[in-house]
C-alpha cells in the first residue's frame, strides 16, 4: 500500500548491509533463525540491531538495543518515531544530510501532494477520519482523495472550483468514460479513458493540505512523553531508539526494518506496516541497500500462496478477484473498475487477458469476453474466519483441509471444532492424524460430553500427504525468491503430492461436469486441465500419475497461443487472446522451452541473480529506482545499487524501472501507464509514481495509521479518549465469542501467543517428532517475577488462564524476561500492567499435548486483510497447583 | 555414476542439475551438456555478471575406493581442511541464538534417540529457561545452555541479558578420557580430535569420570558415548553436522589455526565496541594443552557450566608418584630385611647341615 507490491521489497542476504536493523512485530531470531544469519552478520560488521517487542526473547538477547512495549500499542511507538524524526530530522537543517531526507521525501514521496479540502483528520474529529458511517462502521475514503485541478495553478485553492472526476461534476475520466471506450480493437482506449487529471503539489511542502503537513499535524501528539506513558517503553530508550535510527540513515547509510505476524495479528495490523512505510520514507530508506522493509512470510511458500493466491479475494498477481459487490458485470466493467491507468497497472488488461486464456484456452475468445462470465466471483468475505463462522451455523457442508490444522490454529479454536461437527463431509490431507482430523472423537469437547461423537454426521476422509522432498515444484519464499525443488524420493505407500491430489481432483471434477449444460458448470467444463506427465519425468518412479510442475510452470510464465513459446517476460502479455500467462508477475521464470530459471544455482555472494528467480523480473531489491538521486547517480559510493549511466540504467539488480528512461523524461499529462510518469518517479506500481505517506485509496481504515487499542485491552485509548478501538474493525457479535469490554476488572492482565523455534505453527511437523518435541515438551505460560509473587505462582506451578472465550491449563515459567509495565489507563491514572505470553502450539494428539491456547483468542479482524488480533488480548489468571 | 550409498540405486542424470554451472551471459542460451528434451529442467539460467567459483561439495565416501585428502565442508559452509592438521569448533555465544538446531542435526545425523518418558511421550518441562536437554549425556553430544540475568529488583531491567551457548565436548589435545581408557577404545583421530570407538569400549567408566567437563555419560546399551565430531564426515571432507546447520556461524568450524585467529578478532571487536566481559575459554594451550572445541563468552565460565580451571586426572601422578615411591622405597627396605634374614637363616640352616660353601 506503500509502495506498490505486497512483498518484501529486498532479500534478506541485504540485511547484512544494514548499518542499523530495526526489528518490531516480529521475534526473527525465534521464528526466522535462517534468515537471522543476515542480521548477525550485519551485527558482525558493526551494524546496530535494535528490537522493539512485548517480551525480552531470543532476538531481544542478541539486540544491541532492546525496547520493551506493552502488545498492541506498536502505532503509538512507530507514530512516535515519526513525530520524532520530523522534528529532528526533516525540519532541522542542523541534521546531518538534512538536504538528502528532504530531496527523498520532495520527490520520491507523496508528502508534496495536496489532499482535497474536505479531508478531515483524526485531530479535527477526536480519533475519526471524515467520511466515517458509525452505522456501517466503515469509511467512504472520498474525502481523503487528492486534490486534482484540471489546470495546474500555482496557488491549488485558486483551481478548487475546478475539481472534475470522483469528487463529482461531469465524468471526464473514470469508470462511465472508460465504459463509453471503444474496446473493439483492444483495452487501450479504456485506459486512457481512466487517466485523471494530475494531482496538485507543493514542493515546497508548506501548504497546510499538503500530506507532509497533513503528517506532521496527525503525528504531533505522538510525544516521547506520550510513547513512555501508552506503551511502557521508558522515555530515554525510546529516544536512543529513534536517534540511533535516523543516524543510522542517510546518504551513507540505511537502515532496514523487519516484522512479521505480531505485526500483522492485529486489529490494526495493515496500518502498523504502513507506519512503518511512512518512517522508512522520511528516512530515505526504501529501494536502498541495506534498507528496505522485510515481510517475514511464516512457511515455505507462504508468499507463493499469495502470489497463486489461495486468498479469497485475489486471483493471481494481485488482480482483483471478480465480485459482485463492485461493478465487475463484464470484463470491460471489470477492469474499468479496477485498472490503475496512471501506473504500470495500466498493463492489466494484457495481464487479465492472457490469464483468462490460462484459464480456458481456446474457448476464451474476444467474442465471449475471454471467458469472464465463467469465472467464479465473490459475494463477501470468505477469508478463514467468516468461513468458519458460517460453517457453525450450518451454512457450509464440506472443507478440505490441506496443511491446515483449524482445531488448534484457528481462533476461538472451541468454536472452530464446534463448526466442523456440523459439515456434512472434511477431507484433512497431512502427515499426522492431527486434532483436525481426530475432533470428533479426541477435542476437549468430546471429552467434556459437549459433543458426542455418536451425534456428529461429519464424515472424514483422512488421506495421507507426502513430504515436500517427495514431489517436484517450487517454493516461493519472503524475499519473492521462486526456487525450484527437486523429487528426492517417492513418498510412501498412498501418500501422495498436493499437487498429484489437486490435479486428480480436478480431472475428476471435470469428468462429473463434463455433460453438464447449466451456465455455472461452464467454467469448470472449459477450464484448461492438462498437465499430464512426460513419460521421461515419470521414467525414475514409481508414481506415474503425477503431473508436469514444469507444465504448470510454463503456464504460469505464459507463452505465446500459436506456437506454444514461453513468453520471455510480462511485457511480452497481449490483451488480444494471442498469449496465455498464468500468473503475470512469475512471467520470466520459464523463458525459453526447457529452461527453468527457478532451478538457477548461480551464486555469487551477494545478490545472486544467477539463484532462482525473483518476482518481478529477477529484482531482488524493488523500487531501486530510488537508490540513485534523481539525477540518476547514487546517492553514496557506499550505497551504489542502480544507476543511469548515460544510456541506460544498470547496476548490481535489474532496474526497478523502464531501462531506458533517461531522469530527465518528463512525465506525459497525456500518456497512459508509465509515460504518465517522470524519470524521477521510483515507485511505477503507484499512481502518482511515489512511496504513499498518504493513502487516498486502498484501505478500509483510514488514510493514515492511527494508534486504537486492541479490541481487548486493560486501558482505554490515551491518544484519542472518544474512540478507545479501530472504529473499523470486523468483529462477530455472537453469544459463542463474547469480547471483554476495554478495561474490564475481570481480565485485567495482556496476553500475547507466539511461537518457538522448536515447533511449528499448530505442531503437526513438530509435536511428532521426537527430536523437536522433547525441546519443548510442555505448554507453559510465561510470566513475570512480579506478577507471579502478586497471584502466588512459582515456577513450574499449573496455572488457569482465562478469557471471555474459554480457560485453559498451562505451566508457569517465571522469568525475569517479562516486566510490568507502568501504563496510563487512557484517563490520567499511571497503572500497573502485567503480560503474560503463551506459545500456541499444543493441541490434544502428538508425543507432546497441551491446551489449545486459541480457546482463548477471539473471532475479531483487521477491516482490510481480515487477519485476526492473536497478538493482543486480555486475561485471567489463577493458581491451580 | 556409481551409487554414493551400498543397497541404493545410482543417481538419476538428473541430480547433475544440482552440479554448480558455469556461468553464462544474460539473454545467450544456457550451455547444455546433452540436448535438452521438451519439459525437462535444465539448472542454467542468465548471471549479469561473471560469477565468483563455487565451492565444490566433498566427495561422499565410496566403499573400497581411499577416502579424500581434502576436505571442503558443504556448499553452505565451505571451508578446506586436512587430513593430518587438527581441526576444530570455535563456538561464539555473542551470536548463539539458541534455537538448538545443533542440537537436532547431531541427533539426525548420528540417530541419536530423543529422550522421551516410557509412555512414548515427551517428558514434562525443566522450568529452566528455554533448555529442557540440561547437559550433555551419551546420547546429547550438543547442548544449548540459556543463562538469564536481570536485575529482578528493577521492573525495567536495564542491563538485562540471555545469553545462550551451544556446549559440546571439547576434544581437549591433553584429554583426561583418552588417558584414562584402559582399553584403547578411545583414541585421537588423523583430525586431533578425541574419538569414541564403541565397539571396543569395555564400559569400565573410566572416562565418565576422567571428563573434567563432564561431557561423557554411559548409553543404555552400556558403553561411554559422547560428541564424534562427526569423524564420519570429517573423513568425507564434509563439515560436522552441527556447524552446517547452525544459521548464525556461532559454531565455526575449520582448521585450529584458523578459527583461533577467527575468534581473536573477534574478541578484539567485542572490546573495541566495548563489550570487554567477551572473552576466549580454552583458545590457549594453558587449559590443557588448548580445546579443540573453545568457546567466546561473555560472562563468566559457570554462568554457562563451564569449569573455570579443569584438571586432568594425571594431576594427581606427581604426588601420587612420590607417595609410591616412598612406599617403594619402604617395600625394599622390609624386602632386603626380610630377605636378608630369610639368607641368615638359610645359610645358618646350611651350616648345621655341614654342606659345601655357598659363593655367596
Amino acid at each position: 500500500m506503500s509502495f506498490g507490491r505486497g512483498a518484501a521489497t529486498t532479500f534478506q542476504q541485504d540485511i547484512a548491509n544494514s548499518d542499523a536493523i530495526l526489528i518490531m512485530g516480529s521475534d526473527m531470531a525465534e521464528c526466522h533463525p535462517v534468515a537471522f544469519r543476515w542480521v548477525a552478520k550485519a551485527k558482525e560488521r558493526g551494524g546496530k540491531l535494535i528490537h522493539v517487542d512485548p517480551r525480552f526473547t531470543r532476538t531481544s538477547a542478541l539486540a544491541n538495543l532492546y525496547a520493551p512495549i506493552r502488545a498492541g500499542s506498536d502505532i503509538v511507538f512507530l507514530g512516535g518515531l515519526i513525530s520524532w524524526v520530523i522534528q529532528n530530522v526533516l525540519e532541522n537543517p542542523s541534521f546531518p544530510n538534512y538536504d538528502f531526507y528532504r530531496q527523498f521525501v520532495t520527490t520520491y514521496t507523496n508528502a508534496p501532494t495536496i489532499v482535497g479540502d474536505q479531508f478531515r483528520d483524526t485531530e479535527d474529529l477526536e480519533g475519526l477520519f471524515s467520511g466515517y458511517d458509525p452505522q456501517k462502521r466503515s469509511y467512504d475514503n472520498a474525502t481523503w482523495q487528492y486534490d486534482r485541478t484540471v489546470i495546474r495553478g500555482t496557488d491549488p485553492r485558486a483551481a478548487d472550483s475546478e475539481r472534475s472526476g470522483q469528487q463529482g461534476g461531469p465524468q471526464q475520466y473514470g469508470f462511465d468514460a472508460g465504459m463509453a471506450a471503444d474496446t473493439s480493437k483492444g483495452f487501450d482506449p479504456l485506459v486512457r479513458a481512466l487517466v485523471p487529471p494530475r494531482e496538485t503539489r507543493d514542493e515546497s511542502l508548506q501548504n497546510p493540505r499538503c500530506v507532509f503537513q497533513i503528517l506532521k499535524r496527525h503525528y504531533a501528539r505522538y510525544t516521547p512523553e506520550v510513547v513512555e506513558k501508552a506503551t511502557g517503553c521508558p522515555r530515554d530508550v525510546f529516544l536512543q531508539v529513534a536517534r540511533t535510527f535516523a543516524e543510522n540513515s542517510g546518504p551513507e547509510r540505511t537502515g532496514s526494518m523487519a516484522y512479521a505476524v505480531a505485526w500483522t495479528q492485529h486489529t490494526t495490523g495493515v496500518q502498523m506496516i504502513r507506519a512503518a512505510g511512512i518512517l522508512q520514507q522520511l528516512l530515505g530508506n526504501i529501494g536502498r541497500p541495506g534498507g528496505g522493509i522485510l515481510a517475514l512470510r511464516g512457511h515455505a511458500t507462504i508468499q507463493g500462496s499469495t502470489d497463486n493466491p489461495t486468498l479469497y479475494h485475489s486471483i493471481t498477481g494481485y488482480m482483483s478477484q471478480p465480485t459482485v459487490l463492485k461493478r465487475h458485470e463484464t470484463l470491460k466493467e471489470y477492469l474499468a473498475t479496477e485498472v490503475q491507468p496512471t501506473a504500470y497497472w495500466a498493463n492489466q488488461p494484457k495481464f487479465m487477458v492472457s490469464y483468462l486464456k490460462a484459464m480456458y484456452g481456446d474457448t476464451a475468445t474476444r467474442e465471449n469476453d475471454f471467458g469472464y462470465a465463467w469465472h467464479p466471483r465473490i459475494v463477501g468475505d470468505h477469508s478463514h474466519i467468516p468461513m468458519m463462522v458460517a460453517m457453525a451455523d450450518g451454512k457450509v457442508q464440506g472443507m478440505f483441509a490441506i496443511g491446515q490444522n483449524p482445531a488448534v490454529g484457528g481462533q476461538n479454536a472451541g468454536l472452530q471444532r464446534r463448526a466442523l461437527a456440523r459439515l456434512n463431509w472434511l477431507v484433512v490431507r497431512d502427515y499426522f492424524e492431527h486434532e483436525t482430523a481426530s475432533f470428533w472423537k479426541d477435542s476437549p469437547e468430546v471429552r467434556s460430553g459437549q459433543l458426542k461423537t455418536a451425534d456428529i454426521q461429519t464424515e472424514v476422509f483422512f488421506l495421507p500427504a507426502a513430504h515436500p522432498a517427495e514431489g517436484e515444484g517450487t517454493f516461493t519464499n519472503t524475499q519473492r525468491l521462486i526456487q525450484f525443488k527437486e523429487k528426492a524420493a517417492d513418498p510412501p505407500d498412498d501418500a501422495r503430492t498436493d499437487l498429484w491430489f489437486t490435479y486428480q481432483l480436478g480431472k475428476r471434477l471435470k469428468e462429473l461436469y463434463a455433460n453438464s449444460t447449466a451456465p455455472r458448470d461452464q467454467g469448470i467444463r472449459n477450464l484448461t486441465w492438462d498437465y499430464e506427465p512426460t513419460a521421461e519425468e515419470v521414467a525414475p518412479w514409481r508414481i506415474k500419475d503425477d503431473p508436469s510442475s514444469v507444465k504448470i510452470l510454463k503456464e504460469i510464465n505464459g507463452y505465446r497461443v500459436a506456437d506454444r513459446v514461453p513468453l520471455a517476460g510480462f511485457g511480452e502479455a497481449k490483451d488480444d487472446g494471442s498469449t496465455v500467462c498464468g500468473n503475470w508477475i512469475y512471467s520470466g521464470v520459464y523463458p525459453q522451452e526447457g529452461r527453468n530459471l527457478a532451478a538457477n544455482r548461480n551464486p555469487d555472494g551477494y545478490v545472486s541473480l544467477g539463484w532462482g528467480f525473483a518476482w518481478p523480473a529477477n529484482r531482488r531489491i524493488m523500487y531501486n529506482r530510488a537508490s540513485a538521486r534523481p539525477d540518476g547517480q547514487p546517492w553514496s559510493d557506499r550505497k551504489r545499487y542502480v544507476w543511469w549511466d548515460g544510456q541506460r540504467w544498470t547496476g548490481y539488480d535489474v532496474p526497478d524501472f523502464a531501462v531506458t528512461k533517461a531522469p530527465t523524461t518528463p512525465a506525459k499529462d497525456d500518456g497512459i501507464g508509465l509515460d504518465w510518469q517522470s524519470g524521477t518517479d521510483p515507485f511505477i506500481m503507484k499512481a502518482d509514481g511515489r512511496a504513499w505517506m498518504f493513502a487516498p485509496t486502498g484501505l478500509v481504515d483510514g488514510p493514515l495509521p492511527t494508534h486504537y487499542e486492541a479490541a481487548e485491552s486493560p486501558v482505554h485509548n490515551l491518544l484519542y479518549p472518544k474512540q478507545d478501538s479501530s472504529p473499523a474493525y470486523k468483529y462477530f457479535a455472537r453469544d459463542d465469542n463474547p469480547l471483554a469490554p476495554i478495561a474490564d476488572a475481570r481480565f485485567p492482565y495482556v496476553l500475547t501467543t507466539y511461537r518457538l523455534t522448536e515447533h511449528y505453527l499448530s505442531g503437526v511437523m513438530s509435536r511428532w517428532l521426537p527430536w523437536l518435541a522433547e525441546l519443548q515438551p510442555e505448554l507453559f505460560i510465561e510470566i513475570s517475577v512480579e506478577l507471579a509473587r502478586e497471584k502466588g505462582i512459582a515456577n513450574l506451578d499449573r496455572v488457569r488462564v482465562s478469557s471471555p472465550r474459554a480457560s485453559i491449563e498451562a505451566k508457569a515459567l517465571v522469568t525475569g524476561r517479562l516486566r510490568p509495565f507502568s501504563i496510563d489507563d487512557g484517563q490520567g491514572t499511571m497503572r500497573t500492567v502485567h503480560q503474560v505470553g503463551l506459545p500456541w502450539h499444543w493441541g490434544y494428539k502428538g508425543l507432546s499435548t497441551g491446551s489449545v491456547v486459541n480457546d482463548l483468542t477471539s473471532l475479531v479482524m483487521d477491516p482490510n486483510v481480515s487477519m485476526h488480533e492473536g497478538k493482543a488480548l486480555v486475561c485471567n489468571l489463577e493458581r491451580i497447583g | 555414476m556409481s551409487s554414493l550409498f551400498p543397497g541404493l540405486p545410482p543417481l538419476e542424470p538428473r541430480a547433475a542439475q544440482l552440479q554448480p554451472t558455469p556461468p553464462t551471459l544474460p539473454n545467450q542460451p544456457a550451455p547444455v551438456t546433452k540436448e535438452p528434451t521438451p519439459g525437462a529442467v535444465t539448472g542454467t539460467g542468465p548471471s549479469s555478471q561473471p560469477l565468483p567459483p563455487q565451492p565444490q561439495v566433498g566427495t561422499a565416501p565410496v566403499p573400497g575406493q581411499p577416502v579424500p585428502f581434502t576436505g571442503t565442508g558443504t556448499p553452505a559452509s565451505p571451508v578446506t581442511f586436512k587430513r593430518g592438521e587438527p581441526v576444530g569448533f570455535f563456538t561464539d555465544a555473542t551470536l548463539c541464538i539458541g534455537c538448538k538446531a545443533c542440537e537436532v542435526a547431531c541427533k539426525e545425523w548420528n540417530q541419536l534417540p530423543a529422550e522421551l518418558g516410557k509412555d512414548g511421550q515427551t517428558l514434562p518441562m525443566s522450568g529452566q529457561s528455554y533448555d529442557n536437554t540440561l547437559h550433555l549425556s551419551g546420547t546429547t553430544y550438543r547442548h544449548v545452555a540459556f543463562v538469564e540475568n536481570f536485575d529482578l529488583s528493577d521492573p525495567n531491567r536495564v542491563g538485562g541479558q540471555w545469553s545462550m551457548m551451544s556446549d559440546v565436548c571439547k576434544h581437549c589435545v591433553q584429554a583426561g578420557c583418552l588417558e584414562v581408557c584402559p582399553t584403547g577404545a578411545i583414541m585421537r583421530t588423523e583430525f586431533d580430535t578425541v574419538y569414541i570407538q564403541q565397539d571396543i569400549c569395555n564400559g569400565c567408566r573410566y572416562c565418565v569420570t576422567a571428563c573434567p567437563f563432564g561431557v561423557i555419560e554411559m548409553t543404555e546399551q552400556g558403553v561411554a558415548g559422547k560428541c564424534t565430531f562427526c569423524y564420519d564426515r570429517l573423513q568425507s571432507g564434509l563439515t560436522p553436522a552441527c556447524a552446517q546447520a547452525c544459521p548464525t556461524a556461532s559454531i565455526s568450524f575449520g582448521p585450529i589455526d584458523q578459527i583461533q585467529q577467527r575468534a581473536d578478532a573477534r574478541l578484539a571487536s567485542l572490546h573495541q565496541e566495548g563489550r570487554t566481559k567477551a572473552q576466549l575459554y580454552g583458545r590457549d594451550p594453558s587449559m590443557l594443552g588448548g580445546l579443540n572445541a573453545f568457546f567466546l563468552i561473555e560472562d563468566s565460565p559457570e554462568k554457562y557450566g563451564l569449569p573455570v580451571a579443569p584438571q586432568l586426572p594425571s594431576r594427581n601422578n606427581l604426588p601420587s608418584g612420590l607417595l609410591g615411591l616412598a612406599a617403594a622405597v619402604l617395600t625394599g627396605l622390609a624386602s632386603m630385611l626380610a630377605f636378608r634374614k630369610h639368607r641368615v637363616e638359610t645359610v645358618a640352616a646350611e651350616g648345621e647341615e655341614g654342606g659345601a660353601a655357598h659363593a655367596s
